[in-house]
Formats: C-alpha cells, sequence, structure tokens
C-alpha cells in the first residue's frame, strides 16, 4: 500500500520501512502518571508498540500492570502524560474519542439500559448521521453477525451475560472502525461461555478484518486468540511475540512465570562454550543452556533458566547423554486425567514440576518419596533476562519519575 | 415443626406489622373520621350531628375555587422553577463535585436546619417594604416608593420555589450519581458530542430522579400554606391558608374536611394522571435497575 504523506504529517510520524503498509497503530514512548494521594503512580511507562492493521493483538500482564491505561489512551479517555499514539500514522493525542476512529468494548459492556438492542447498536450510526435505510441495514446485519437477530427490541437487562457481551461487539464493530479496542471482555462470562465466545470473537474479527487490540489477565486466552501479543508487568513491556514465540521462549522470568507452569533453576555459570553455558551441577549432573550469551551469562555468575513442565521426562535411571539431567525426589503426584503432575524437589531446593502425558502403555513411574532422575533436551533450557524493574509496588511509592 | 413453619411464614406479615399499624392510626383512621365530619352539620356551641351533607363539598368549591386554582397554578410554577434550578445544581455536584460531593449536598440542606417558619419569616423582613433590599433600592431611587414585593404572587412562589429546593434537588442529584461514568464514556465512543451525550443519555436515565422531584415538590408546595401567610397578601391566599381559617378561626369543622378531601383528591389524581402520561412503565425500570 502506497501512503502519499503531507510534510506536517511526516514531522509528526515515524518512518515506516520501506515497502511496508503504515501500521495501524503505534504507541511512540507513551507514558502516564496518575496523580493520587498515595503519591504519584506510572501506571505505564514508556511503552513502544506498533500494531498491524487486521492483526489480532492481546496486552496481556497481571491486574494493575497498566492494560487498561493503555488501552483507554488509545482510545482517548485519558491522555498520555509523554509520547505520541500514531493511527494509521496521524497523531490523535488530544483527539476527544468521539472524533477518533477507534470503539471501544467496555469491560461492563456500558450498554446504554434504556434503549433497546437496535437502537443500541444503532447510537453510533445514528451520531454520524448515517441515513435511517442504512442505518437499518448495518445495524441489521451486524446483529446476524454476532447471533442476535430476532432480539433487536430486547431491553440489555433481558438479555443473557453471553448475549449483553455481543450487543457491546456490535455496537462498536457496526461503526466500521479502525480499531477495536476490547478490555477483558469476556471476564465477566463463565468458563464454558468464554471458551465459547473466545472462538466467537476469532471467527468474527477473521469475518470483519478490523484490527482487534485486546486486554486480558488470562494468559490462555491471550494463547489463544492472539495473533501477537505483548505481555506486561509494572507498566513496561515484557516480551513481544506470537503466543508461541512467548510460551516457548520466554525471555524474562517473569515472563516464564506469568505464562504457563514455570519451573525455575537457577545455577552459577561454571564454564561458557561459545554461546552456551554450562552450569555447576553434581558430578554426573548436567545442566547445559544453549543461547545464554544473549541473555546477559557469564561465568561465576547467576543464570536463570526455566524448563516448560510438558518438556522434562522422569526415569529410574540415569538417561544417557547428551541430555540435561538432575537427580531429584517426587515430593507429590497428582492425577489430571489425560496427564499427571509430578512435584519433584531438586538438590539444588528448587521443585519443579513435570507433567507426563497418561499414555496407555504407561505404568505409574514414580511414587511419593522416589529418587529420580529429570532429563530434558538442551534446547529446552531457556536462559532468562534478569530484568532490571523492581515490582509495581515499590515503584508506584517512588516520588515518581522513570529511574 | 408446624409451628416453625406457621412461625416462618407469618414472620414478613409480622415486620411489616408496625408499618400497617402506623398507616391504620395516622392515615387511615384519621381519613375516615375527616369524611365523616366533613358530611356533618351543626356548629361548635350546640355540636355537630351526621347528616350526610354532601352539599358542604359543592358550596367549598364554589366559594374557594379561586384558591384552589391558584394552588395549583403556584404548586406548578414552583415545580417548574425548582426544576429548573435544581438540575443544573444537582448535575454539577454530581460530575463535577469531586471529593467534595457530600459537603456541596451539606451547604444545600444547611439552610434547611433552621425552622421553616423561621426560614420564610427572614425572607418577610428581607423583603418588607421597609426591609433592607427595598429601602436601599428605594433609597438609590432604582425603584418607586410605592414599589413592594410582599404580597405579590412572585413574592410567594419564589418562597416555595426556596423551600422546596431540596426536595427536588435530591432526587435528582442521586439519579445522577448513580449514573455509570463507563456510560459517558460509551456515548462519546460512539461519536456523541457533548450535548448529544446529554440528551440522548444522561437525561433519560435521570428521568426517575425528575420524576421523584416533581411529586416531591408539587403536592406539599401546592398544599402549603405557611409561604402564603407570611410571605403573600389577600390576593395570593391558596387553599392551605382557606383551610386553616375554616379550621381554626370559623370553626366550620365540616367545611375544613371537605375542602381537604377536594384538595387530597386533586392532588391524588394529578399525580396518577402524571404517572400515566410519563410511563412510569420506563421510569421505574430505569429506576430499578
Ligand atoms: N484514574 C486513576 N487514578 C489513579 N491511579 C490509577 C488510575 N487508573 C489507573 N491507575 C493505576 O494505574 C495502574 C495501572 O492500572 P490499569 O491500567 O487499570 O491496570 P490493568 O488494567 O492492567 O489492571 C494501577 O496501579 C492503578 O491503580
Ligand atoms: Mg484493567
Amino acid at each position: 500500500m502506497d501512503v502519499v504523506k503531507t510534510p506536517q504529517q511526516a514531522a509528526v510520524t515515524v518512518e515506516p520501512p520501506p515497502g511496508e503498509p503504515v501500521p495501524a497503530i503505534e504507541l511512540v514512548k507513551i507514558a502516564k502518571t496518575f496523580s493520587s494521594r498515595r503519591g504519584i503512580v506510572t501506571a505505564v511507562d514508556a511503552i513502544d508498540l506498533v500494531i498491524g492493521e487486521g492483526e489480532f493483538f492481546s496486552l496481556l500482564g497481571p491486574s494493575g500492570c497498566g492494560k487498561t491505561t493503555t488501552l483507554r489512551m488509545i482510545g482517548g479517555f485519558e491522555e498520555p502524560t509523554e509520547g505520541q499514539i500514531l493511527l494509521y500514522g496521524d497523531d490523535v493525542v488530544g483527539v476527544p474519542p468521539n472524533h477518533r476512529d477507534v470503539n471501544m468494548v467496555f469491560q461492563s459492556y456500558a450498554l446504554f439500559p434504556h434503549m433497546s438492542v437496535f437502537e443500541n447498536v444503532a447510537f453510533g450510526l445514528r451520531r454520524k448521521a448515517v441515513s435511517k435505510a442504512e442505518t437499518k441495514a448495518r445495524v441489521g446485519d451486524m446483529l446476524d453477525l454476532v447471533q442476535l437477530d430476532g432480539k433487536s427490541d430486547r431491553r440489555p437487562r433481558e438479555l443473557s451475560g453471553g448475549q449483553q457481551q455481543r450487543v457491546a461487539l456490535a455496537r462498536a464493530l457496526v461503526n466500521r472502525p479502525r480499531a477495536l479496542l476490547l478490555d477483558e471482555p469476556l471476564a465477566a462470562l463463565d468458563l464454558k461461555l468464554r471458551q465459547a465466545m473466545q472462538l466467537e470473537l476469532k471467527r468474527i474479527q477473521r469475518e470483519v478484518g478490523i484490527t482487534f487490540v485486546f486486554v486480558t489477565h488470562d494468559q490462555n486466552e491471550a494463547l489463544t486468540m492472539s495473533d501477537r501479543l505483548v505481555v506486561m508487568n509494572a507498566g513496561r513491556i515484557e516480551q513481544l511475540g506470537s503466543p508461541r514465540e512467548v510460551y516457548e521462549h520466554p525471555r524474562t522470568r517473569f515472563v516464564a512465570g506469568f505464562i504457563g507452569t514455570s519451573n525455575l533453576i537457577t545455577g552459577r555459570v561454571r564454564a561458557m562454550d561459545g554461546s552456551t553455558a554450562l552450569l555447576e551441577a553434581a558430578a554426573d549432573e548436567c545442566l547445559v543452556v544453549p543461547e545464554a550469551a544473549s541473555a546477559g551469562a557469564g561465568v561465576g555468575r547467576d543464570l536463570d533458566v526455566t524448563v516448560r513442565p510438558e518438556k522434562i521426562v522422569i526415569s529410574e535411571d540415569r538417561p544417557g547423554s547428551g541430555r540435561c539431567a538432575i537427580r531429584g525426589r517426587v515430593a507429590e503426584v497428582v492425577y489430571l486425567g489425560t496427564s499427571t503432575q509430578y512435584a519433584v524437589a531438586t538438590a539444588g531446593g528448587t521443585e519443579l514440576s513435570v507433567f507426563v502425558q497418561n499414555a496407555s502403555d504407561a505404568d505409574d513411574i514414580a511414587g511419593r518419596g522416589a529418587d529420580v532422575w529429570l532429563s530434558w533436551r538442551p534446547d529446552h533450557s531457556l536462559a532468562l533476562v534478569t530484568t532490571q524493574p523492581a515490582p509495581a509496588e515499590s515503584r508506584s511509592d517512588l516520588s515518581g519519575g522513570n529511574q | 415443626m408446624s409451628r416453625s413453619r406457621l412461625g416462618a411464614r407469618l414472620t414478613p406479615y409480622l415486620l411489616v406489622l408496625p408499618g400497617w399499624l402506623w398507616l391504620v392510626v395516622f392515615f387511615v383512621v384519621p381519613t375516615f373520621v375527616m369524611l365523616s365530619v366533613s358530611t356533618q352539620t351543626g356548629d361548635i356551641v350546640s355540636g355537630f350531628q351526621q347528616t350526610f351533607h354532601w352539599r358542604t363539598y359543592v358550596d367549598g368549591w364554589n366559594q374557594y375555587h379561586t384558591q384552589f386554582i391558584r394552588s395549583i397554578v403556584y404548586g406548578l410554577i414552583t415545580t417548574l422553577l425548582c426544576l429548573v434550578i435544581a438540575y443544573p445544581v444537582a448535575y454539577w455536584i454530581a460530575f463535577r463535585g469531586g471529593a467534595h460531593k457530600s459537603s456541596l449536598l451539606f451547604l444545600i440542606l444547611l439552610p434547611f436546619f433552621v425552622s421553616f417558619v423561621i426560614r420564610t419569616q427572614s425572607w418577610n423582613f428581607i423583603l418588607s417594604d421597609n426591609g433592607m433590599l427595598l429601602s436601599a433600592l428605594k433609597n438609590w431611587g432604582l425603584v418607586s416608593q410605592d414599589f413592594h414585593i410582599l404580597a405579590t404572587a412572585p413574592a410567594v412562589i419564589g418562597g416555595l420555589t426556596y423551600n422546596f429546593l431540596p426536595f427536588m434537588v435530591l432526587p435528582i442529584y442521586v439519579g445522577l450519581e448513580r449514573l455509570d461514568p463507563a456510560l459517558l464514556e460509551a456515548a462519546a465512543d460512539l461519536y456523541g458530542s457533548k450535548t448529544a451525550t446529554f440528551r440522548k443519555v444522561v437525561l433519560p436515565l435521570s428521568m426517575p430522579g425528575v420524576f421523584a422531584g416533581v411529586l416531591l415538590t408539587f403536592v406539599p408546595a401546592a398544599a402549603d400554606y405557611v409561604n402564603a401567610a407570611i410571605l403573600g397578601g389577600a390576593r395570593t391566599t391558596m387553599i392551605g391558608n382557606v383551610i386553616q381559617t375554616e379550621y381554626f378561626t370559623n370553626l366550620d369543622y365540616p367545611k375544613a374536611s371537605a375542602l381537604s378531601f377536594i384538595l387530597m383528591a386533586a392532588l391524588l389524581l394529578g399525580v396518577f394522571a402524571y404517572a400515566r402520561v410519563l410511563g412510569t412503565e420506563d421510569v421505574l425500570d430505569v429506576a430499578a435497575r
């Protein structure tokens, strides 16, 4: 796509790589601080983000990490303290929500209780003075899309939670915004409905092709739905990537801990072989961590390593060479149906979780108290960057500023 | 077993019993007594006898319909003025009050800790022909020497408006205060300007508060006699004053009772009609949220 730029636009626009379209949303060093009675709270701390057109993009992180604030800044409900927000290349900082071409699905849905479903969905089109006939047609199509045809005369309170959620979605999408912002839209639904709505949302997004920016604190939700996601912590981005990248290669301790059940091993680096680190361990044990140099590993220094529970194999005898192997004692066995979870205490004092599939030919491998070997392929040892920022609580107590 | 089941079933009724007793003792019984008195004839010296003399109602209306109509008109104007003043005040406190909402509400209520009569009397002092306001204006030659405010309709309506304003502010405030701020954001998100957001979202959702405020203001304002007595004159007499005079001065209990009944009937009819016209279902639906 060719984009013709006026000189004025170019002044505020970060040059996209040649040949690539202008991204739908671009956040340039945006920060937001709130002053409250407890002092100054940095909700968002200089975030850079580029979201492509038509992407299903998630902001994932624990409660209070600044997801909602980021989303509200894109929607225009909060103004950033610093930085730029570019919508298709235009800086929209200072533009009020009713003049921004994005729409929001609120966590509480915020449906107008005194209007019918039809009137709710038609609200935006009426404000934009779309003709009666077109409004009727577009609202009708949208209600079909979210499978609410026949409910158009109902009041929101006469609908179930899932149906209200669809109305909220239709009400935003009918305006054909350039991006749709969703703030934990499924959080109020029960598990079954939430899973159904996850698939539904994906289908709708594919059908309309609109950029979705989706906020959630549920890692499964983010992994299931997103094309790409960022993991946020204390107002900063910890990692950006596809669900697979983030899950398989968590970059930091925080991400490893937040996504999936994480096993954390901390050890001193004994030697480096190229970028591969060798951790100190007992004589017959072996802890190899490839690609550790980029995570800042150095001889004599501590290194955090994570291994996904499903990559670890439990055995009674020492596995052959070429695998990472450490000794441990089974502390707990939990039968989970399709798999069994073992908690194994290692000599180093950490506890590792191991998932073993309950295949038809598998016997019980080990009972509680048994001494076992844990082993995995070296490339499943992931070196983690130790992040410098302190946790959010202590940061917010500081008198502000990003130090 | 069955005793305790019976007890459990009776509990709700027992709980509302005090309420019912209150209503019977202080409303139903007096109403019937009044109804009975209104059709009696006689006088205070020789006593009243029940003669089912309904004619008193017709006579009462013929004699005092001017005051009846005036009361209704004053009540309506007062309600309208209260609404026009109270809505912006309530809106401002609810949306701009920030951390000071309670203090601001308290300020609105502050004058009303002083007795109703004293408060109205002090307006009499302020507005009287030689009072501080008019004597100053007359000294400066801003108004003519025979200009007066007391004993005019504006004085009475002004007093009523002043006295019943909180009855309008509070329900509207409560309605606006519990409006979900996300609804306003949603309206803005859906391209609603400030005006559109107000007209399409805030105003309709505050109607239950307005509805309650109108009732709470109109009914006591139309039946009031203190303002007309203190701030009014012979040509601003309201039906409340007539009833008072008939009862305490003329000691004509049947006529006072009949007039009270006519007033009550008129107000009840008005309220029901109002509720029907404004589509109570919608209003109460939103209110019940
Ligand atoms: N209006 C506000 N005033 C003061 N602090 C706020 C405000 N909004 C958010 N915060 C603070 O900013 C931080 C991030 O909040 P939020 O963006 O809502 O997080 P999340 O959506 O990830 O749970 C929190 O510490 C929160 O307390
Ligand atoms: Mg949030």
